[in-house]
């Protein structure tokens, strides 16, 4: 607890210095594997790899938005999982400041537990009916011994509320069953601003909202960055949202990371096929924008046995696909000709593999895919992914 | 309306309809006097936040209501085609059910998994027809097989277990066993929730492909703005439980008219829009229980005028701003009074449904 910078008591913009002034913190996934074993999985071979290899990281200073992105069934929530101390990996590390997580001491995991708040996807679920809404933010309270009586501690209540824009007369004394999807969730918002965690791990946290409360959540999030200097990891599956939250980009899917970079470079110049796929199914909100050509589906029967993971898992469904994508996982290769991909360009491909420094290569734009291999390119890379028959 | 084809004649036509649930803290009106028609060939989409009384609104057209809800008003007419018009409320069990499947179908919300896990797909199209057209029964492996073709899926799977077809597969199929007896109007209620991206793009193709390949009205439910902006000809917004707008697509993304639509659609972040911030709607939306006087929305409505928590304003027909692009341009809003001839919805009746022109 010593280590960890009293939160929120003084004003906003000296919270921010404060956080500036020490040394930037860092979440971090190294090389993490994580596979379901059991019966349920034995049309799969025995288990599921839900997490392949996967490395990540978030750093506090600056403090930004990483977003996750990827269908139902690409690993998000067991990456959210594993990131909050809540299931460990079978390989790999997952770091807080260097530490293992899943090895802290006591004193370590509730610094840990301080700097790392959640906030999970189902407003509905994650209230106790029983007890006012209210009590996650007094337990919050009271867990880290935060207020020295009980006026404080509503006084800090009351200002985390009006941070999320609820009116404290609104929420104060209410059961869940009484507050809409929308205020439930900034309530856990209200109990991030309380403990200001220096980092957010935000699984699916608007999709059960409505799209005119959703903006509203999103907003909030970006300004807990400018103003509170958190880090948050958002998890969505909706790309527009990815958009809008900016930052950096990362593209799951079978529970690899296939495209990553600034949220322009990756949703503006689409590298990966998976990317441009899930780019060209986006519905435009704009009925004169309609899609004119045709899409066949991509999706596969669980009838046909997979033939394995030492592979590109998009072989089946790329329109691009070469004999090599059957036969080995494709590494990671930076994206040529991007303006801000740096040394990747200069030195041609480069291998992130699990040694390399992830925060460096994690600013620019690359992609798992053969179709980027300098050594092996013949044509150059698809501009887009037609889907038309 | 870009479909060339036999669009105007009035197939559904529902008129003030209410429907309430009994609770323990009173009575919630769910739908609350809402009048809606869906022309032949049509795609009407029924938009808004969740808890308006969109499913409750649908459910009801087919009569599927269940205690604690109650239709309490309204009336619900049907001229489906080369037969005569029947009205659903007040129609007895017998006459409901021989509608249902031949000429309404309902696709419930997650309904594609609510297919039997321990039969093939094509013995659960073979049950369906059966019972409800005990004539169509010969060449049923055909018709299905022609059925699963329609809706982009091979006529194999009619030999496969739900097990072994994906979310998406599923859907279809229920989409396929819905149309198989060829009813004038297919409801899907959320038919792309809950699927992933490249799916939700295949969902929509195949509805757009069944209205213009057989000419059937598709009344589509669903949250998710964008699912109507590529599949609606006509979206009817709900809020509280009243439609508040009823326009033609174009009419709705581009000359929004009453504020919460306006809001709605401003609410939506596009990807390679602006990254300015967007704002989302204040406040919470009502409860059933307690319904605002006057106009539902004027709480968290920053244009609201003083009669607008006074006085509920009725559905009228403004002025299009881009006429040939409307059928219908209806909208319930006190800075939205009517053109020319002030009319609300009841002026409509006057005209005899089969006379009534599209556009």
């Amino acid at each position: 607890m010593t280590s960890i910078p009293t939160p929120a008591s003084t004003t906003s913009s000296a919270d921010a210095g404060t956080r500036e002034a020490a040394s930037a913190r860092h979440l971090r996934m190294e090389a993490v594997t994580h596979s379901f074993r059991g019966a349920a999985y034995r049309h799969l071979g025995g288990e599921l790899v839900a997490v392949d290899d996967v490395s990540m990281s978030l750093a506090s200073n600056p403090p930004q938005i990483v977003t996750l992105v990827g269908e139902s069934g690409s690993g998000k929530s067991t990456v959210a999982r594993m990131l909050l101390g809540l299931l460990k990996p079978s390989a790999g590390r997952v770091t807080f400041d260097g530490d293992d997580i899943y090895q802290l001491s006591p004193q370590g995991r509730s610094a840990f537990r301080r700097a790392v708040q959640a906030v999970f996807q189902d407003p509905y679920g994650i209230f106790n009916p029983f007890f006012r809404a209210e009590r996650v933010l007094w337990k919050a309270v009271d867990r880290f011994g935060m207020a020295r009586n009980r006026a404080d501690a509503l006084a800090k209540i009351e200002k985390s509320l009006g941070a999320v824009q609820l009116r404290p007369t609104d929420v104060l004394g209410r059961y869940p069953h009484q507050l809409s999807g929308g205020q439930r969730q900034r309530i856990m918002l209200a109990r991030a601003h309380l403990l200001q965690p220096a980092f957010i791990v935000a699984d699916e946290p608007v999709s059960m909202l409505d799209a005119a409360v959703r903006v509203h959540f999103l907003n909030i999030l970006l300004d807990f960055r400018t103003q509170y200097g958190m880090s948050t990891l958002f998890i969505t599956h909706d790309l527009s949202n990815a958009f809008y939250v900016g930052g950096h980009l990362l593209v799951m899917s079978r529970g690899r990371i296939v495209e990553r970079g600034s949220t322009d470079d990756v949703l503006m110049r689409p590298a990966h096929p998976y990317t441009q796929l899930l780019l060209a199914s986006l519905p435009s909100s704009d009925p004169d924008v309609r899609w004119t050509d045709r899409m066949t589906a991509t999706e596969q029967t669980t009838a046909k046995p997979s033939p394995g993971r030492s592979r590109c898992l998009f072989a089946e469904r790329c329109p691009h696909v070469m004999d090599r994508c059957w036969h080995d996982v494709p590494p990671t290769y930076a994206v040529q000709g991007e303006p801000s991909a740096g040394t990747g360009v200069e030195t041609g491909a480069v291998h992130l593999g699990p040694g390399a420094d992830v925060t460096a290569d994690e600013q620019s734009h690359s992609v798992a895919c053969f179709l980027y291999d300098p050594a092996k390119r013949t044509s150059p890379p698809p501009d887009s992914l037609s889907g038309k028959t | 309306m870009t479909f060339s084809g036999t669009a105007g004649a009035t197939l559904l036509s529902v008129r003030h309809l209410t429907v309430e649930y009994a609770t323990v803290r009173g009575s919630a009106r769910a739908v609350d006097d809402v009048s809606l028609d869906v022309n032949r060939a049509e795609i009407v989409g029924i938009a808004g936040e969740s808890g308006c009384g969109k499913t409750t609104l649908t459910s009801a057209i087919l009569r599927l209501t269940r205690p604690p809800g109650r239709v309490t008003a309204g009336s619900i007419s049907l001229f489906p085609r080369g037969g005569a018009p029947v009205e659903l409320i007040g129609a007895t069990g017998e006459e409901l059910r021989s509608v249902r499947w031949r000429n309404v179908s309902y696709v419930p919300q997650g309904s594609m998994n609510s297919l039997n896990p321990v039969m093939r797909v094509g013995e659960q199209f073979k049950d369906a027809i059966t019972h409800h057209d005990g004539e169509r029964a010969a060449n049923l492996d055909e018709r299905i097989s022609y059925l699963l073709d329609l809706v982009g899926l091979g006529g194999h799977v009619a030999r496969m277990y739900p097990h072994e077809l994906s979310g998406g597969m599923r859907q279809r199929a229920i989409i396929a066993m819905a149309i198989a007896l060829e009813p004038d109007l297919v409801i899907a209620d959320e038919p792309t929730t809950a699927l992933d991206v490249n799916v939700q793009r295949v969902i929509i193709q195949t509805l757009r492909d069944l209205r213009d390949r057989l000419g059937m009205s598709l009344v589509v439910v669903t949250h998710d703005m964008a699912v109507h902006a590529q599949l609606a000809d006509r979206v009817a917004v709900m809020y509280a439980g009243k439609i508040v707008e009823d326009a033609g697509v174009r009419a709705i993304f581009h000359h929004p008219r009453h504020p919460y639509v306006r809001r709605l659609i401003g609410a939506i972040p596009r990807v390679g829009g602006s990254r300015s911030r967007l704002d989302g709607i204040d406040g919470a939306a009502p409860s059933p229980l307690a319904w605002p006087a006057g106009c539902r929305f004027h709480p968290r409505c920053a244009d609201a005028l003083p009669e607008c928590s006074t006085v509920m304003p009725l559905m009228a027909v403004t002025g299009a701003p881009n006429g040939q692009h409307l059928t219908r341009s209806m909208v319930a809003c006190h800075l939205h009074p009517a053109d020319a001839i002030p009319t609300d919805v009841s002026v409509l009746e006057v005209a005899a449904p089969s006379q009534k022109e599209d556009r």
